[in-house]
């Protein structure tokens, strides 16, 4: 389903360049559930955009589902964007104008869904995170959980091939954080390929497969349970989720 | 996304926030009613100026002639000769000599409008005696000391029984022999019942000099510019030279007015037009800093699938549509404001001037801020569409 291949993202820094990914390779397959896991400037954050498509690698090529979309343009990336990926975001991005219906409409209003359509269809991803009752409500009437739901609703309304969670949990408490994860597994239950990306081990671990970034390289690529998923390295059993 | 889901997703924004909404708009609101209230009054202007020139009489001529020479005048006998020879077109002819509207009635000084006139000039403008009697044929060939007064001069220094009485125009005596009928709503100085009439002989005498303008009747007014181009013809058969002569007509002095005041209404409609491009920068500088605003919302549709087209077409919509909103208000405040000064021409100043906006000035004005605001709206437009979808998701 994603296929990284010796994938770099460089960024120049004055004199120097950043090597922000250094000859990134894995595959994800279809409903694979998989963690990404990595400190602040590990990298993690770029192989997100870019599986994304909100950003292109400076080289090596980025298969998604088999098309190689690192070479696409903006508008081509955008039908990548809303055809085949939902986005889950640590601040939810909803858009605070909009109801909770509107919100998740969105992607099929811009896939050019028709009204009628769109509406069962936003009706029913509300209903499997169990909030079709608050469409009307403006997302800043909800709780940061409800939020959260709202936007994974919105994620999953166009059935993405890739449902992609950026540090979906950080901004909740432990239990909403916990529901939210609840739902990302059965979402995967269910057969969708999710990507989750994280700095927290422990969130990490919830995830069937682990692939760990530091330094822009990869430094364990394996199951979530095998001893060697939560320690890295360099920081031999320092790091416990640590703020980033 | 069609055009009409753009459309909605912006009237949301608009009415989203009022307060904004309005302050963009006033340039435009402000800039389409004036326009509208200007163009209304010229048009105002125009229909009254073409009102009081046919009050005076659009089946009428003025020539104007000027000796050529000692070789060459024209007397009043030549001028009634060619009258007569251009009867198919021409009615009747009077000479009009005009005097120093020095007026003294007993020991009074007041000025008034004092024009000697042949015996038919009564009948030509359709003015009534509505006491005594006109001037006649007797009185011109005898250069008798008479006239006819308005009803204002009757009215304000006789009481109502100026027959009979004298005043002293140019130093002479004239005695008043009759009144003419009312003619305006109200008598007042300087109004049209503000007037001495006299026979021409007689005021040609006093005034010292040849007969030099006559005012000349057409048969049908429809054909008043073929009448004018006919007396004229036989004007320079006479003279042998343009220069020595003017025909006016009325309408053609109406035209001259209209074409005046068709240019202050254009000179004055251009400067309201300026608040219109202020009014378009305004909304400019508004969406400018809504894209700024909404980075954050940029980003968020762009990785939801949004194409830079649609980004781009919402936010020109939402310009576009503020403007037409705001034209629209202005439009409408436009009419009022016409309606208004309507209503206050007519109680201060006691005319009628019917303050009415063309249609084509309302879809002008109109078409103008719709245009503007896309054409403003653009600019902030392409910028947001062309954010980087990352940088905008991670502004703060």
């Amino acid at each position: 389903m994603i296929k990284f291949t010796d994938v770099y993202k460089i960024y120049p820094m004055g004199d120097t360049a950043v090597h922000a990914l250094d000859g990134v390779s894995f595959e994800i397959n279809e409903g694979e559930f998989v963690a990404i896991v990595g400190q602040s400037g590990s990298g993690k954050s770029t192989a997100m955009n870019i599986i994304g498509c909100l950003d292109v690698p400076t080289s090596g090529t980025y298969e998604l589902a088999g098309v190689d979309v690192s070479t696409m343009d903006d508008d081509q990336q955008a039908v990548i964007r809303n055809k085949m990926l939902g986005f889950i975001f640590q601040q939810y991005n909803l858009i605070p104008t909009l109801n909770v219906l509107e919100n998740v409409e969105l992607p099929l209003l811009y896939g050019g869904v028709g009204a009628a359509e769109r509406r069962s269809a936003a009706l029913r991803a509300l209903e499997m995170v169990g909030l079709a009752d608050k469409y009307k409500n403006r997302p800043n009437q909800l709780s940061g959980g409800q939020q959260q739901r709202v936007s994974i609703a919105r994620a999953l309304v166009g059935n993405p091939a890739v449902i992609l969670a950026d540090e979906p949990t950080g901004a909740l408490d432990s239990r909403t954080g916990r529901e939210v994860l609840e739902l990302l597994q059965s979402l995967h239950a269910a057969g969708n390929t999710v990507v989750l990306i994280t700095h927290d081990n422990s969130i990490a671990v919830q995830a069937q497969r682990i692939i760990r970034l530091e330094d822009g390289r990869v430094v364990y690529d394996g199951p979530a349970d095998a001893p060697g998923a939560v320690v890295t390295p360099s920081t031999s059993g320092g790091e416990g989720g640590g703020p980033a | 996304m069609s055009i009409l889901e753009s459309l909605l997703l912006a009237l949301k924004n608009i009415v989203s926030s009022k307060t904004r909404t309005v302050l963009t708009m006033l340039g435009i609101i402000i800039g389409v009613a004036a326009v509208i209230v200007i163009v209304g009054l010229g048009n105002g202007l125009e229909g009254y100026v073409t009102d009081s020139f046919s009050d005076m009489g659009t089946n009428t001529l003025t020539v104007s002639v000027q000796s050529r020479g000692s070789t060459r005048t024209l007397e009043v006998e030549d001028m009634y000769e060619m009258v007569e020879e251009n009867s198919a077109y021409l009615d009747q002819c009077s000479p009009t000599v005009s005097m120093s509207g020095t007026v003294k009635i007993g020991t009074e000084t007041t000025s008034s409008s004092v024009t000697g006139v042949s015996e038919d000039y009564f009948a030509m403008m359709g003015y009534e005696v509505a006491s005594g009697r006109g001037i006649q044929y007797s009185d011109i060939a005898q250069r008798s000391k008479i006239c006819v007064v308005g009803a204002y001069l009757d009215q304000a220094y006789f009481g109502g029984n100026a027959v009979g009485d004298t005043i002293r125009v140019g130093g002479q005596n004239l005695t008043i022999v009759g009144v003419l009928a009312q003619q305006s709503e109200d008598l007042e100085e300087g109004g049209s019942d503000d007037c001495v009439y006299l026979p021409y002989s007689t005021a040609s005498r006093l005034s010292g000099g040849r007969v030099s303008s006559y005012v000349v009747t057409v048969l049908d007014e429809n054909d008043i510019d073929e009448s004018s181009e006919a007396l004229e013809s036989t004007l320079y058969a006479y003279f042998e030279s343009d220069d020595f002569y003017t025909v006016t007509s009325m309408s053609e002095m109406v035209e001259t007015m209209t074409s005046m005041i068709n240019i202050i209404v254009g000179v004055l409609a251009g400067i309201a037009a300026i608040s219109l491009v202020v009014g378009g920068i305004g909304i400019m500088n508004i969406m400018l800093v809504s894209v700024t605003e909404r980075t954050r919302e940029i980003g968020i549709r762009k990785s939801l699938g949004a194409k830079e087209r649609y980004i781009m077409q919402q936010f020109v919509i939402e310009a576009a549509c503020t403007s037409a909103l705001g034209g629209i208000i202005g439009i409408l405040i436009g009419y009022g404001l016409s309606a208004v000064a309507s209503q206050v021409a007519d109680a201060v100043l006691g005319e009628t001037l019917a303050v009415s906006p063309t249609a084509g000035a309302v879809g002008m004005a109109f078409g103008i801020s719709v245009g503007i605001g896309v054409l403003f709206g653009y600019l902030p437009a392409k910028k947001a569409a062309r954010l980087n979808p990352i940088d905008a998701l991670h502004y703060d």
